[in-house]
């Protein structure tokens, strides 16, 4: 099985190359090999659950060659972005139609998503910035796809910001190899243990807060995600808003801050810092929004708030709530895209005063919309509300209260926020009559019911304890199991 | 000090990213830095005096080690300028598609997004 885990970066990535080459014989082939390719990445990732291990490349020693590593964390992150990734793709077999070119489409989806599992999987830092490059450039491309006015506006922004975050990133990795002569996290992790944090390690660390956190779009760097992701085609937005930011910007964090830096009190303060301000910020900026995706987009920011806080508190209660929010706001959040993207889909329209009724024309989509936004809002039996009350229990433990204060408010301000949603686009009868252009196509239906229903099944990973949630618990032993030995 | 001066080109770069209105220069600012970097790069590995990171036939590895310059860094690099001049090509393509829409290479007049 350890074999398997190359396949992640290797089959996506032929797959990208394979879809131009063989598009011209037929429509049917980039949809076919593109969904084929995911629906296999999904079940390998399905099969690494609770497996560990590190493959060597090309055969080489650890300190030599580069190492894959899989642990508790990376099976979780590979289980989001493909099966996320699986949806979104089933999706856009009726979606993309809406747009030319398919072939295209599809090719930069697999390398965004063989980027995004190269940098989950890898064990070397540089490794880590070249994967991320690749999924960061097919995103740049990605949200342009649609060549109109706003959609290159929001992807210049993107790319130039994306350009800074590298450049940042990348001058801490120079610095890293400069002080400890190696790349490899697991040899790093081992000469900063001797070596201790010197001025230009926690330079390093400085450029890596900022770098990583423009990529997750955490508060004081989050300019360009509300452009970026509602111009994005809605499969897109989904992958975009529910895994990309998360795994090359907060797994990084987490995975460079516990695994290989070693986490300080200081580091961990700005964390739940920067947590706390992504979370207030994001959600009092999304009030007031009436484009139904930039809406989600602004939230977005706050969950990953969510993510931050709970990641920052380093007991494992919080790491347990913090890694759990994150699969659920991968879950819910994608959802939402997609329920945004078949409103579009069928009335061409997204703006909430020109929608109403929206769940009597689409009945489908708005029982998924309900799910949802009661997940993301934090009402009892959805996910989302299991993985709020544990980020606020480990809050109170930690004896941050005010921090516990703030997480309730926030939910309560998002579950308001939701409620008009519901509301104006799809129980307030339209303020003129809708013109339904095309009905909803099964795949699409597929998709949204796969997602609707992992987020009440979501639920069930708390029947093991509110402190230690089925495979979350994994995920928590590898963050909180201290640096890489070597 | 001379670590400075690469910081000083970054530095170049990213006024230009965060101050010039027209998209061409922030692109040509982005691509100063990304060159910054690269130089700061090849100076990690550099070595006074040093010999070239080739190892000769029946040359001790421990004599290698100790006289020539460190290539990984210099791999990094050319890795880094690829990726570079991949992202300044999307970026010129942007370009010139907003030019099409817009009429204009000044950002500030490009604003159809708000709030």
């Amino acid at each position: 099985m350890i074999h398997a885990i190359p396949m992640m970066v290797v089959l996506p990535l032929a797959g990208a190359f394979f879809i131009p080459m063989v598009s011209r014989r037929a429509a049917w082939v980039p949809d076919a090999v593109g969904n084929a390719v995911m629906v296999v990445l999904a079940v390998i990732s399905f099969g690494l659950i609770g497996r560990e291990g590190i493959y060597h490349v090309g055969g080489w020693p650890t300190p030599l060659g580069i190492d894959l590593r899989l642990d508790g964390l990376t099976a979780i992150l590979l289980l989001a972005v493909n099966g996320i990734g699986l949806c979104a793709a089933l999706f856009s077999v009726s979606y993309m139609e809406l747009y030319t070119s398919k072939f295209r489409y599809y090719s930069l989806f697999l390398f965004m998503v063989a980027g995004m599992n190269g940098v989950i999987i890898t064990g070397d830092l540089f490794n880590l910035y070249v994967f991320m490059e690749i999924a960061a450039i097919a995103s740049y491309a990605l949200v342009a796809f649609g060549c109109e006015h706003e959609e290159l506006e929001a992807s210049f922004k993107y790319a130039v910001l994306g350009g800074v975050a590298s450049s940042l990133i990348l001058i801490g990795i120079a610095v890293v190899y400069m002080i400890t002569g190696s790349l490899n996290m697991a040899q790093i992790a081992d000469r900063i243990q001797t070596i201790g944090l010197t001025p230009p390690i926690l330079l390093a660390l400085c450029l890596f807060v900022a770098g990583f956190g423009l990529k997750a779009a955490l508060v004081p760097f989050h300019a360009w995600l509300p452009d970026a992701h509602p111009s994005a085609p809605a499969p897109v937005s989904a992958m975009l808003s529910g895994v990309l930011i998360k795994a090359i910007g907060v797994y990084v964090m987490a995975r460079l801050f516990f695994n290989v830096f070693g986490p300080t009190s200081d580091l961990l303060a700005v964390m739940r810092l920067l947590g706390v301000l992504s979370m207030v910020i994001g959600v009092l900026l999304a009030v007031g929004q009436w484009d139904m995706k930039r809406l989600f987009a602004y939230h977005s920011i706050s969950q990953i708030g969510y993510v931050m806080l709970g990641l920052g508190l380093g007991t494992p209660l919080g790491l347990a709530g913090g890694l759990f929010h994150l699969l659920n706001h991968s879950v819910f959040k994608s959802l939402l895209f997609l329920n945004a993207g078949s409103v579009e889909y069928s009335t061409g329209r997204r703006n909430l005063k020109q929608l109403g009724g929206m769940a009597r024309i689409l009945p489908l989509t708005g029982g998924t919309t309900l799910v949802a936004s009661m997940s993301i809002g934090g009402v009892p039996p959805f996910n989302g509300f299991w993985s709020k009350l544990i980020i606020i229990f480990a809050c109170i433990r930690a004896g941050f209260y005010g921090l516990a204060g703030w997480a309730v408010l926030v939910s309560v301000i998002t579950l308001a926020s939701f409620l008009k949603v519901l509301r104006y686009g799809f129980y307030e009868a339209p303020a003129e009559k809708l013109r339904v252009e095309r009905s909803m196509a099964p795949l699409m239906a597929v998709a949204l019911l796969l997602l609707a229903i992992s987020c009440l099944a979501m639920s069930l990973f708390v029947v093991t304890g509110l402190e230690s949630p089925v495979l979350v618990d994994r995920a928590v032993e590898a963050l909180s199991a201290g640096v890489f030995g070597m | 000090m001379i670590y400075a001066l690469c910081l000083v080109l970054v530095g170049i770069g990213l006024y230009g990213v965060l101050a010039k209105k027209n998209v061409v220069k922030i692109v040509i600012g982005l691509m100063i830095m990304e060159y910054g970097i690269h130089l700061l790069l090849i100076l990690i590995g550099y070595r006074r005096n040093g010999a070239f990171p080739i190892m000769q036939p029946g040359q001790d590895p421990g004599a290698y080690a100790s006289v020539a310059v460190d290539p990984l860094p210099q791999a990094l690099v050319l890795t880094s300028i690829v990726i570079s001049l991949g992202v300044l090509a999307l970026l010129v393509a942007l370009c010139l598609r907003l030019y099409e829409k817009y009429g204009t290479f000044d950002i500030s007049e490009m604003r159809r997004l708000r709030g």
